[in-house]
């Protein structure tokens, strides 16, 4: 008896993000409402985060409201229709549930049932790390399309009285399409972990230790000089090593967006990667605070719809948080 | 060879004064950080860094809230050498 070679999928050559999509906390929080708790002021906040204003949900806006608004838009401009998405990633740290995940119930409510579908914890990473692997689901043959959402409700998860990254944090969510291309549109990804730093930035208790009584409801908590210097000096290297295996120079990239933590860091990036002053820099932070995994679509969707990058152009993105977990990569702007 | 105090000060000076735009005369060994000199955390961490790769020493993080002063910098610069 012969047996029957099997079939594979059929891989694609290449893969790109086809559209964004993005949506914000309906609450603009100003520096002067979160101060008081953390015997603060508007200018000790914007001196040190470059944040004047962060979006949060309003009590009523859930996780999965900002995913499926933003999810709806990537959908709409990437003009498919939600049933030919073969993937759902979802990458987010505050969906409340254990378990089943954000993924399969935000498949189900965009209309992309049965598309399979999984969230992923990289936290600030997240996006970055959806990206890498839509890029490889595609090209691989697996999917044709697939949904790449970074979301968050960070604010179920602050504490007002913390002055190490609470006043930092808002909530939003934004979302890619990524497909089969005729050109290169996503590079290599550069991108890895270093869990010695573990608790550097992570959660003040375990829900087992909430559970106990043994502990409050455990919220987000930063050692952020630690954070900072491997933020800035250790992302350079990514960054460089990024635009290295991608075969483009600084100058070649239409934009930076990095993770929005701090305006300081993204600033001290810039000048260690001597950027020209032809690069845009994304800087979404300033009105939007630090959305964790939703910070680098959110920022990049700003920057095509306010007009400073232009559909085709190159942006290197880097995402970088609690793990610690980093990831980078230049796509081609949707 | 190891830089004397002087040279660690007169190295340190012109660090802070890329960071932060302090004139070099101002940073003294008598100075605080903090208080006489207005740097903030996160400028601190840049110089700390800086000063890192310009001396060729290893300043850990724990050590960094330490630092109050010019001459507590200097002076761990200076060992941290040998």
């Amino acid at each position: 008896m012969n047996q029957p070679t099997l079939n594979q999928f059929q891989t694609v050559k290449y893969s790109r993000i086809y559209s964004l999509g993005a949506s914000r906390g309906e609450l603009v929080v100003t520096n002067d409402d979160i101060a008081g708790p953390i015997d603060s002021s508007d200018e000790w906040i914007r001196q040190r985060t470059g944040i004047i204003t962060r979006r949060r949900a309003s009590k009523t806006q859930s996780l999965m409201d900002m995913a499926v608004e933003a999810s709806n838009e990537a959908i709409k401009s990437a003009g498919i229709s939600p049933q030919e998405i073969g993937a759902v990633i979802f990458s987010t740290i505050t969906h409340p549930y254990q378990t089943p995940s954000a993924a399969t119930l935000l498949t189900e409510l965009i209309g992309a049932n049965p598309a399979p579908a999984f969230d992923i914890s990289a936290a600030c990473a997240g996006y970055c790390y959806g990206i890498a692997q839509a890029d490889a689901l595609v090209r691989s043959g697996v999917a044709k399309y697939v949904l790449v959402v970074g979301g968050e409700k960070l604010s179920d998860f602050i504490d007002p009285t913390d002055r190490s990254i609470s006043f930092l944090l808002g909530d939003g969510a934004g979302a890619a399409i990524v497909g089969p291309s005729d050109t290169p549109g996503i590079s290599p990804t550069v991108w890895g972990s270093d869990g010695s730093h573990w608790s550097s930035v992570s959660m003040t208790s375990s829900l087992l230790d909430f559970r106990d009584g043994e502990s409050s409801w455990p919220t987000l908590r930063q050692d952020g000089l630690t954070v900072f210097k491997w933020a800035v000096w250790e992302m350079v290297k990514v960054a460089k090593e990024a635009l290295e295996v991608a075969g483009v120079k600084a100058e070649d990239l239409s934009a930076l967006v990095t993770h929005q933590a701090n305006i300081r860091i993204i600033d001290e990036l810039v000048k260690q990667l001597a950027l020209p002053e032809s690069v845009a820099v994304a800087r979404d932070i300033v009105n939007t605070g630090n959305t964790s995994a939703a910070s680098v679509p959110l920022a990049m969707h700003q920057l095509l719809k306010d007009g400073t990058v232009k559909s085709g152009g190159l942006a290197l993105e880097i995402g970088f948080g609690a793990g610690l977990a980093f990831a980078a990569q230049v796509v081609v702007l949707p | 060879m190891a830089l004397s105090q002087d040279q660690v000060l007169a190295g340190l000076a012109e660090i802070v004064n890329e960071e932060t735009g302090i004139d070099t005369d101002s940073v003294k060994m008598d100075k605080s950080f903090t208080n006489d000199l207005d740097i903030d955390s996160i400028s601190m961490m840049t110089i700390v860094v800086n000063a890192e790769e310009k001396f060729g020493v290893k300043i850990p993080d724990e050590e960094v809230a330490n630092l109050l002063t010019v001459a507590d910098a200097v002076n761990f610069i200076t060992a941290a050498q040998e």
